[in-house]
């Protein structure tokens, strides 16, 4: 299967491409993790710490699912564009996807 | 089992254990067996650590002897095995500092000004201090303990008072339905239109708004705190962007919460990371008389698992008795031969 590049657009401005393959069942979450992004994700990925809190700005990935929605609802700084990075998996991720990270980090 | 919270009272303990976690609650067990007595100190207003915060209905099924069982359900057999040893707890206060005092004991300070005297410290702290997740609104840090809090200790303290709470999560509703009869005015600020929190939680939360007892403003987010020292009134923008004020002796932002180090930081350790560096021999710290078990510490081939901070515990107690009383022998004993004796 093909590889897919998406973008993280740092606080400067600046867009990081990112490029992984789509075929090894990983979330967003573990990508930015392994591309050594600071991102907390306390929970380890079950949509239930929000740590690994995104903004999706351009493309699109698989509908949030109700566990997410609700994690989502519990915080202040969310906008119609807000994700889970956890809950998106790069299978479901739309190639050059632009995102932009809002949780807590380490 | 004793929860005090008596600022500017010494308690005096042979083991502060700094965090109530599943490890720091067992290494009660394993001190109790040795007759040494444990205060335990913890940021959030219950026990349990991760488990309680964020998992409290999610199986594990790595304990040995459970197949399966609830984190929230693993807290509560904790805290019944060890109940026989009667330690004492200090619960939503953060540990500050940590000093040596000139007879090398140790006293621990927390945030809110209770020390604890004691001969060994151990932390327990796990993947650090829970904090509040704090909204971005000017001067919010002037107004925290004067009238915003992010946490609810005693819900007494807002008998008769007028409050506002924020957030839409499971625990902003239930504090919404039980703070609805105590205080004087109770507004409920929301982001969104609906609630996703439990549903019988959201549906009370309606109920009691059309009965007039709470204020409901959804789809608004908190604008402006006003106040000269202490919190007076709190603006709220609604969807139209329209922004009302409203008088409030409290604030309570519930947003839920992420951990982070903290002060454990600055108390001389060896730190990697964010994590203590410790000494596989009995989890001892760069510090004599500090040990870390847990999610805490660190060391070649270290799991962040429940069942590894339970052996941690196990080594860290037989090492801070030896600490403790070098004098005394320590014999090795089963429970099952001499079994649990309470003090
Ligand atoms: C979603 C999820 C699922 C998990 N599943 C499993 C599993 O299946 N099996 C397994 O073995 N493990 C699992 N874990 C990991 C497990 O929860 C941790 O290993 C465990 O909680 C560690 O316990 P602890 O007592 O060391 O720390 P914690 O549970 O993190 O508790 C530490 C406590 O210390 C307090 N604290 C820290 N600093 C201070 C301070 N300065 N002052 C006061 N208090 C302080 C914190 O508030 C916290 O309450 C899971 C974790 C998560 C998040
Ligand atoms: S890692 Fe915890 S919600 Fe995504």
């Amino acid at each position: 299967m093909a590889d897919i590049t998406f973008f993280v657009e740092e606080p400067d401005g600046q867009r990081t491409p990112i490029e992984v393959p789509t075929d090894m069942g990983l979330s967003l979450m573990e990508v930015l993790k392994g591309s050594d992004y600071p991102i907390l994700a306390t929970c380890g990925g079950m949509a239930l710490c929000a740590t690994c809190h995104i903004e999706l700005l351009e493309g699109h990935a698989n509908d949030p699912t109700d566990a997410e929605l609700d994690m989502l609802d519990t915080l202040f700084n969310t906008t119609e564009q807000s994700r889970l990075s956890c809950q998106i998996r790069i299978s479901e991720l739309s190639h050059g996807a632009v995102l932009r990270l809002r949780g807590e980090t380490n | 089992m004793y929860f005090c919270s008596h600022p500017n009272v010494m308690i005096s303990t042979d083991i502060c254990i700094v965090g109530a976690g599943p490890v720091g609650l067992f290494a009660v067990f394993e001190a109790g067996l040795l007759k040494m007595r444990c205060h335990l100190i913890d940021a959030l207003p219950q026990v349990g650590g991760q488990l309680s915060e964020i998992y409290p209905k999610k199986p594990i099924y790595d304990i040995p002897g459970y197949p399966s069982v609830l984190a929230g359900e693993l807290v509560d057999k904790l805290m019944e095995q060890i109940a026989p040893f009667n330690p004492s707890f200090t619960l939503g206060e953060r540990v500050e500092s940590l000093d040596r005092q000139p007879d090398e004991s140790f006293i621990v300070t927390t945030n809110m000004g209770t020390q604890v005297a004691a001969k060994v410290v151990v932390i327990a702290g796990g993947l650090g201090c829970f904090e509040p997740r704090k909204p971005e609104l000017a001067r919010l840090d002037d107004f925290e303990h004067k009238g915003v809090s992010y946490m609810i200790l005693d819900p007494e303290k807002y008998r008769g008072k007028k409050v506002i709470l924020a957030g839409g999560g499971d625990s902003a509703l239930d504090w919404a339905i039980h703070l609805a009869d105590i205080a004087a005015e109770l507004t409920l600020v929301h982001r969104n239109e609906t609630f996703r929190g439990a549903l019988d939680s959201s549906e009370k939360v309606f109920e009691l708004a059309q009965k007039g007892k709470i204020r409901l403003l959804l789809s608004s987010a908190l604008e402006e705190l006003h106040g000269n020292g202490q919190l007076s009134a709190v603006s709220v923008s609604n969807k139209q962007k329209e922004v009302a004020t409203y008088h409030a002796d409290y604030l309570i932002p519930l947003f839920g919460l992420s951990p982070k180090l903290g002060p454990i930081e600055n108390w001389g350790l060896n730190l990697d990371k964010s994590a203590i560096q410790v000494n596989v021999e009995d989890y001892s710290t760069n510090v004599a008389g500090v040990f870390a078990i847990g999610d805490i510490n660190t060391y070649p081939g270290k799991l962040k698992l429940i069942l590894c901070g339970f052996h941690e515990a196990a080594l860290m107690a037989q090492s801070a008795f030896r600490y403790v009383y070098p004098e005394q022998k320590l014999s090795f004993k089963y429970t099952t031969v001499n079994g649990i004796h309470t003090f």
